[in-house]
C-alpha cells in the first residue's frame, strides 16, 4: 500500500505580513514559511495508513527555503522517501503548482504507481484553484475532498467527508485515487528534534528538475493589500485585571451579568 | 460582457442553502454592471419546487436527474460542464461551502480553467471581472482579474446579506437535460452530527478557544470562565484537529453556526472559516496576542494580550460580581 503525499509551504501568518514593492505580492525578504497545515494532516493520514497496512510513503514538494527541514521532519516521522522539485522560483499560482506536480508525477521514474495521492484540501494562498481535483483530472483518477477519515480495503478507499453543522458523508472511492485531506484522524504526530537530526544524517532528499510548464495567466493579481478595515473592535487596554474589570463593566451594561 | 452571469444554487437536504441567496444578491450586482442577465442553475432530483425560490434571478435552469439526488461532486460538475458548453455563461459563481467547493474544483478541472478561490467581492468592469479575494487566513486581500471563459469563482459565505437575494417574484424556470454516467465515487450515507454533551447552538454564553490556548491543560481556564458565565466552551478548527474538543464543539465552516448573546474568543486569530460560524453573535470579545489579528475587525471589543492571563482574571472578577 503505497502513498504519495504532495506538500507545499505557505507563509506563517503568525508573523506580520507585508506587501512587496510590486504591490501585488508578499514581501518575501523576512517571510517565514511553514508547511501548509492541511498538507501536514495529509502526511499524518498517510503515516496512519502506513502504520496499519505497511507500504511506502513518498513526499513530493516544490523547492523552497527551509523545505529541507520540512522534509527531514517528515522522514523522521516515518515517511520513506522525499523528493523536491527544483529550479522553480517561488510559485505564486496553485494552477502552476498543479502543472509542476502533475508533470513531475507522470514523468519521474518510481513515483507511480501508488494506491493514493494525498494532499491538503486547501491552503491559505490557494488563489487560483485547489491542488487535488486538477491533479486527479490529469491522472484520470477519482477525487474526493474535505476528507477527515480514510479506510483502505480491496482497492477501495472508504472516506468520510465533512459537510456543515457536524454532518459528514461516507463515500467509496476506487483506488488509485487523489484525496484532499481536511484533517487526519489523529493530530499530526510529534517528533523530537533528535530524531529529525538523525534523519538528516542517515537519509537523503532527492532532487528532480522542474518540468517546463506554461505559467497560468488567466488569473492576474492587480493589487495586494491588507484588508481595509470597515469596523474595528473597541480596544480595551491595561493589565489583565484592569481589562477584566472593563469587560465586567460592559457586560453589566449590556445586561449580560 | 458576452454570456450570462450564473450562480450555482446549493440545495442541502431538501432546502435551498442561505448562501444561495447571498450569491443571488452579489450576482444581481455583477449582472447589472455587465449588462447581462442573471441566471441561477439548480441541479437535483425531484427538487423543482426549490427552483421556485430563486426568483431573484432573471431565469433559472433546472436539471433533474436521479444521479443528482446524492452529494456526488463529480455528477454535479459533469452536469454543469455540459450546461456551460451549451449555454456559454461569462461567469459561474459557486458557493464556497464544503458541499459545493468540490463541485467547483472538479468543474474547473474538467473545463481546464482556474478556480478563483476565496472571493468576497466581485465586479464587472470594462468587459472583465475583478474579484477581491481573501488570502493568508484573512491577513491580505488580493484584487484580481479573471479572464478565463468561463470564470469559475468560489464565493465566500457572507459576501452579501441573505435577505438581499430573496424575492417573492415567481421564478422563470427552464428545464434542461443532462446526461450522467456512473460516477467513479459512490456516496454511501450521511453520518449525522455526533451527539454532544452540550448543544453549543443553544447557549447564550460561549467561550471559544483557538490555537492561542497552546495546550489542552489550558482548556480548564476556558471551562472555568464558561462555567462562571453559565455557558459552554467551543473552539476553532485547530483545537478540534488536536483532539482537545469534540466535533460537536466546533464553530465555523465545517462545524456549528452560533449566535449567542456573548462570544468570548481566547487566542483565535479570526480565519474566515471560523468567522463564518460566529459573526452573528450579539457581543464578541476577542483576546489575542497579535494586534494585527483579523478577528479585531470582527469583534466588538478587543484585548491585545495573553488569553491565559485575561481569562482567569475575568473569571475571578465575574465571580466576585455574582457573589
Amino acid at each position: 500500500m503505497d502513498i504519495l503525499v504532495l506538500m507545499k509551504v505557505v507563509p506563517d501568518v503568525v508573523e506580520e505580513l507585508e506587501v512587496g514593492s510590486d504591490g501585488k505580492s508578499l514581501d518575501t525578504s523576512f517571510l517565514r514559511t511553514i508547511i501548509n497545515e492541511r498538507d501536514d494532516h495529509a502526511l499524518e493520514q498517510a503515516l496512519l495508513l502506513k502504520d496499519k497496512h505497511g507500504g511506502k510513503v513518498t513526499l513530493l514538494t516544490l523547492d523552497a527555503p527551509d523545505i529541507d527541514d520540512v522534509l527531514f521532519t517528515a522522514l523522521a516521522k516515518g515517511a520513506d522517501r522525499a523528493v523536491k522539485i527544483c529550479g522553480v522560483e517561488s510559485v505564486q499560482s496553485t494552477q502552476t503548482a498543479v502543472k509542476l506536480f502533475g508533470e513531475t508525477i507522470a514523468k519521474t521514474p518510481g513515483l507511480l504507481p501508488v494506491d493514493l495521492i494525498l494532499t491538503g484540501v486547501s491552503a491559505i494562498d490557494d488563489l487560483d484553484g485547489l491542488m487535488a481535483a486538477p491533479i486527479a483530472q490529469q491522472l484520470g483518477w477519482p477525487y474526493a475532498g474535505v476528507v477527515t477519515q480514510v479506510a483502505l480495503a480491496d482497492k477501495t478507499a472508504t472516506v468520510i467527508k465533512e459537510f456543515a453543522g457536524g454532518v459528514r458523508g461516507e463515500y467509496e472511492v476506487p483506488t488509485p485515487a487523489v484525496l484532499g485531506i481536511q484533517a487526519a484522524e489523529k493530530p499530526p504526530r510529534y517528533v523530537p528534534v533528535a530524531k529529525v537530526r538523525a534523519a538528516m544524517k542517515s537519509q537523503t532528499i532527492e532532487s528532480v528538475d522542474a518540468p517546463a510548464v506554461e505559467a497560468a495567466t488567466t488569473v492576474e493579481v492587480q493589487q495586494m493589500a491588507k484588508p481595509q478595515v470597515t469596523g474595528h473592535a473597541e480596544m480595551l487596554e491595561g493589565s489583565p485585571e484592569e481589562v477584566a474589570d472593563k469587560i465586567c463593566e460592559l457586560l453589566a451594561k449590556r445586561g449580560l451579568l | 460582457m458576452a454570456g450570462n452571469i450564473w450562480i450555482i444554487a446549493e440545495a442541502w437536504r431538501g432546502q435551498v442553502s442561505e448562501i444561495t441567496f447571498e450569491l443571488l444578491a452579489l450576482g444581481r450586482e455583477v449582472a447589472g454592471q455587465a449588462g447581462a442577465p442573471l441566471e441561477a442553475v439548480l441541479l437535483g432530483s425531484n427538487a423543482r419546487e426549490l427552483a421556485q425560490k430563486l426568483g431573484a434571478a432573471d431565469s433559472v435552469l433546472y436539471a433533474d436527474n436521479a444521479a443528482l439526488a446524492d452529494p456526488v461532486p463529480e455528477n454535479f460538475a459533469t452536469a454543469l460542464a455540459q450546461l456551460i458548453k451549451e449555454k456559454q455563461p461569462a461567469a459561474v459563481l459557486v458557493p464556497l461551502t464544503n458541499l459545493s467547493v468540490d463541485v467547483g474544483v472538479v468543474l474547473a478541472a474538467q473545463l481546464g480553467v482556474p478556480f478563483l478561490n476565496y472571493c468576497k467581492d466581485l465586479k464587472a468592469e470594462g468587459g472583465n471581472l475583478t474579484a477581491t479575494c481573501v488570502l493568508y487566513g484573512g491577513k491580505m486581500e488580493a484584487t484580481v482579474t479573471a479572464s478565463a471563459k468561463p470564470a469559475i469563482i468560489g464565493i465566500l459565505p457572507g459576501a452579501r446579506p441573505v435577505e438581499q437575494g430573496r424575492s417573492d417574484k415567481a421564478a422563470t424556470i427552464t428545464d434542461v437535460a443532462v446526461t450522467l454516467a456512473a460516477p467513479k465515487v459512490h456516496f454511501k450515507r450521511y453520518l449525522e452530527s455526533e451527539a454532544g454533551d452540550v448543544d453549543i447552538t443553544q447557549k447564550d454564553f460561549l467561550v471559544a478557544v483557538g490555537r492561542g490556548i497552546q495546550t489542552k491543560d489550558n482548556l480548564d481556564l476556558a471551562e472555568d470562565l464558561a462555567a462562571t458565565l453559565g455557558g459552554a466552551v467551543c473552539g476553532s478548527r485547530p483545537v478540534i484537529d488536536q483532539g482537545w474538543l469534540g466535533l460537536s464543539r466546533q464553530v465555523g465552516k465545517s462545524g456549528m453556526l452560533v449566535k449567542p448573546k456573548l462570544y468570548v474568543m481566547l487566542g483565535i486569530s479570526g480565519a474566515p472559516e471560523h468567522v463564518e460560524g460566529m459573526k452573528g453573535s450579539q457581543c464578541i470579545i476577542a483576546v489575542n496576542t497579535d494586534a494585527a489579528a483579523p478577528i479585531f475587525n470582527v469583534a466588538h471589543y478587543g484585548v491585545v494580550g495573553d488569553a491565559l492571563e485575561v481569562a482567569p482574571a475575568l473569571t475571578e472578577k465575574i465571580k466576585a460580581r455574582k457573589g
